[in-house]
């Protein structure tokens, strides 16, 4: 696996599907440009975030037309983008679509949904249930949509499924100002981003794949998006980062190689006991330890 | 030194990154009143320390010639207080009106009267010139954003708003505000970070309503105290028995909780009787910047 990534930090304008389908659009066109072969958008890239009742008016499913400029340059360049998903059977879903080859290549339907402090994503959406690689060109990914990567169960999934890489969109708000949390050398930063930061390269460090993660700009309500988009790499060292507050592209070269190193070094997937994961899951359901 | 005062005296829970405060707060002014279709925006510069913090705040994001402070002094104010607003205009080049709201206030008072006797009321009278004169305010900043073209920014900090010690639709009046998630020591320290004029960081805050004024002693406790209580309260989820256990006065605790509490209705939107099947404010849900 090798592969060219853009990871476009955008501002999408809330609730405006048709400047931000634009905006996605140039942001294409401009990563085929610049010669990547894979895109990735931050959560709800095409809606916005905070939609409350605006989330039933803009779901769309995934082959609704409206996506066809994105289905068309997704022949040159995949495309992972945020949206509001509209099911069948009207349940709607906090959505990535992953597109390739002119077609819908995946859908990944955000499984724990946020709903507690400033978020309420729960009265919302309805929760996925699945975290389901998938191949493409460009390598096997897992995707995992903002919250869904704090929770232990997506990641480890994923590392168990064999995935190159994990794509992480967010809408993960600017937040933490103290003094206290100052960088050793002097520089200002937000808690958000630092815990942020651990985490990504704890878990790409723990599941020794590439880890992609999508933040969005712009501020909805007084709620300002924090940015800080980055890459790391399967021995958890960063790659690339763009800044807090403005709109941003980040290229990385992602090269298996490194997976393949990372993993011969220290064979983490090898050496896992997936059985005892079972059979203790399994003691402790029984003794109503766990439910 | 007793164990309040120590509580009080560490600020390492208060104390914010100025910098990164400054960077977050003139991006949200850029965005939020750029979205609305504006690039100029006004304010009332009082000559305290709130509003001369915004004032450097709007200079940077949009420029000083795109800001308009208003300074609006009563008859009977500190003359301090119009010195101390031309300090705050001269140093970050911003363009200073005045509009004295004498006559306005005046007028009402002499048309209603104020005298108890006269008017059978023994609602306070200060209380009664406090909210006028903060309402003349309000009324003299909203007619001019129409003349000026831009919005209204307000100046209340989250120390004052948790504590209710504002005028609603007074000062408590404007489209957004880059100070309500900042306590009196945070603006304290953004204003030092800003360069505000000296004069103004080493004056005792006051609403200037009557003379001799000072917030602190209309309050009965101090702004410091007051923040070492209230970040503690609301930011950490402190209860009433630990904060106690921090060494400060139940009494004191509960008083500015009750504050906290009952000024709750100064922080929200009118409360709507709901009738239909979809109503305003209570499941009618969008942002403020839905659609802009």
């Amino acid at each position: 696996m090798h592969t060219t990534l853009r990871v476009a930090q955008i501002n999408p304008a809330l609730g405006d599907l048709a400047s931000n389908l634009d905006m996605h659009v140039a942001e294409v066109d401009q990563a085929v440009a610049d010669g990547a072969e894979l895109i990735l958008f931050p959560e709800l890239s095409l809606t916005g975030y905070f939609l409350k009742d605006q989330t039933s008016e803009l779901a769309l499913p995934p082959d609704a037309p409206f996506f066809a400029p994105l289905l068309e340059r997704s022949k040159s360049i995949s495309i992972a983008f945020g949206f509001a998903e509209r099911a069948r059977d009207g349940r709607l879903y906090n959505a990535v679509a992953f597109l390739e080859d002119g077609r819908v290549l995946h859908v990944h339907r955000k499984v724990h949904l946020v709903s507690y402090g400033m978020f309420d994503e729960g009265r919302d959406f309805g929760a996925g249930s699945s975290f389901a690689a998938f191949d493409s060109r460009r390598g096997r990914f897992g995707i995992l949509t903002c919250e869904d990567f704090w929770h232990l169960p997506g990641p480890y999934l994923y590392f168990l499924q064999g995935v190159d890489g994990m794509l992480v969109p967010s809408a993960s708000p600017a937040r933490g100002v103290a003094e206290r949390d100052r960088d050793e050398d002097g520089a200002a930063r937000l808690r958000s981003a630092v815990v942020w930061s651990r985490l990504l390269e704890a878990r790409a460090l723990l599941t020794q794949t590439f880890v992609v993660y999508a933040n969005r700009v712009g501020w909805e309500d007084g709620i300002g998006f924090g940015g800080q988009s980055c890459v790391f790499d399967p021995f958890g060292r960063e790659l690339g980062r763009l800044p807090a507050l403005e709109s941003g592209r980040l290229t990385t070269r992602l090269e298996g190689s490194l997976a393949r190193r990372a993993r011969v070094q220290t064979p983490l997937r090898r050496d896992e006991k997936v059985w005892l994961l079972r059979e203790e899951l399994a003691r402790l359901e029984r003794e109503g330890a766990i439910s | 030194m007793t164990p309040a005062q120590r509580a009080t005296a560490s600020t390492a829970m208060l104390d914010v990154q100025v910098e990164l405060v400054q960077q977050l707060l003139v991006d949200f002014l850029r965005e939020e009143i750029g979205r609305a279709g504006f690039s100029r925006v006004l304010l009332g510069l009082s000559g305290g320390i709130d509003s001369a913090v915004v004032a450097a705040l709007c200079a940077e994001a949009f420029g000083p010639k795109n800001v308009l402070a208003i300074s609006m002094p009563y008859r009977t104010s500190n003359p301090d207080s119009a010195a101390h607003a031309r300090l705050v205009a001269d140093a970050f080049g911003i363009p200073l009106s005045t509009i004295d709201i004498t006559g306005m206030a005046d007028g009402y008072f002499a048309g209603v009267g104020l005298d108890s006797r006269a008017t059978g009321s023994d609602a306070p009278v200060a209380l009664r010139r406090g909210n006028v004169f903060a309402r003349c305010r309000m009324i003299a900043l909203y007619d001019q954003s129409v003349v000026w073209g831009g919005l209204v920014i307000g100046t209340s900090n989250k120390t004052e708003m948790l504590l209710g010690y504002s005028t609603q639709w007074g000062d408590g009046a404007h489209a957004v505000n880059p100070l309500g998630d900042l306590y009196k020591h945070q603006v304290y320290q953004l204003s030092r970070h800003l360069a505000v004029p000296e004069a103004l960081i080493h004056k005792a805050p006051s609403a200037d309503l009557f003379e001799g004024q000072t917030d602190e002693a209309e309050l009965g406790f101090s702004y410091e105290v007051a923040d070492a209580i209230l970040v503690r309260m609301v930011d950490e989820r402190y209860s009433e028995d630990e904060l106690v256990d921090e060494g400060f006065e139940r009494e004191l605790v509960r008083r500015i909780a009750r504050r906290v509490v009952r000024n709750q209705f100064k922080r929200l939107p009118p409360v709507i009787a709901k009738i239909g099947q979809r109503s305003i404010n209570h499941d009618f849900r969008y942002l403020r910047d839905w659609g802009i």
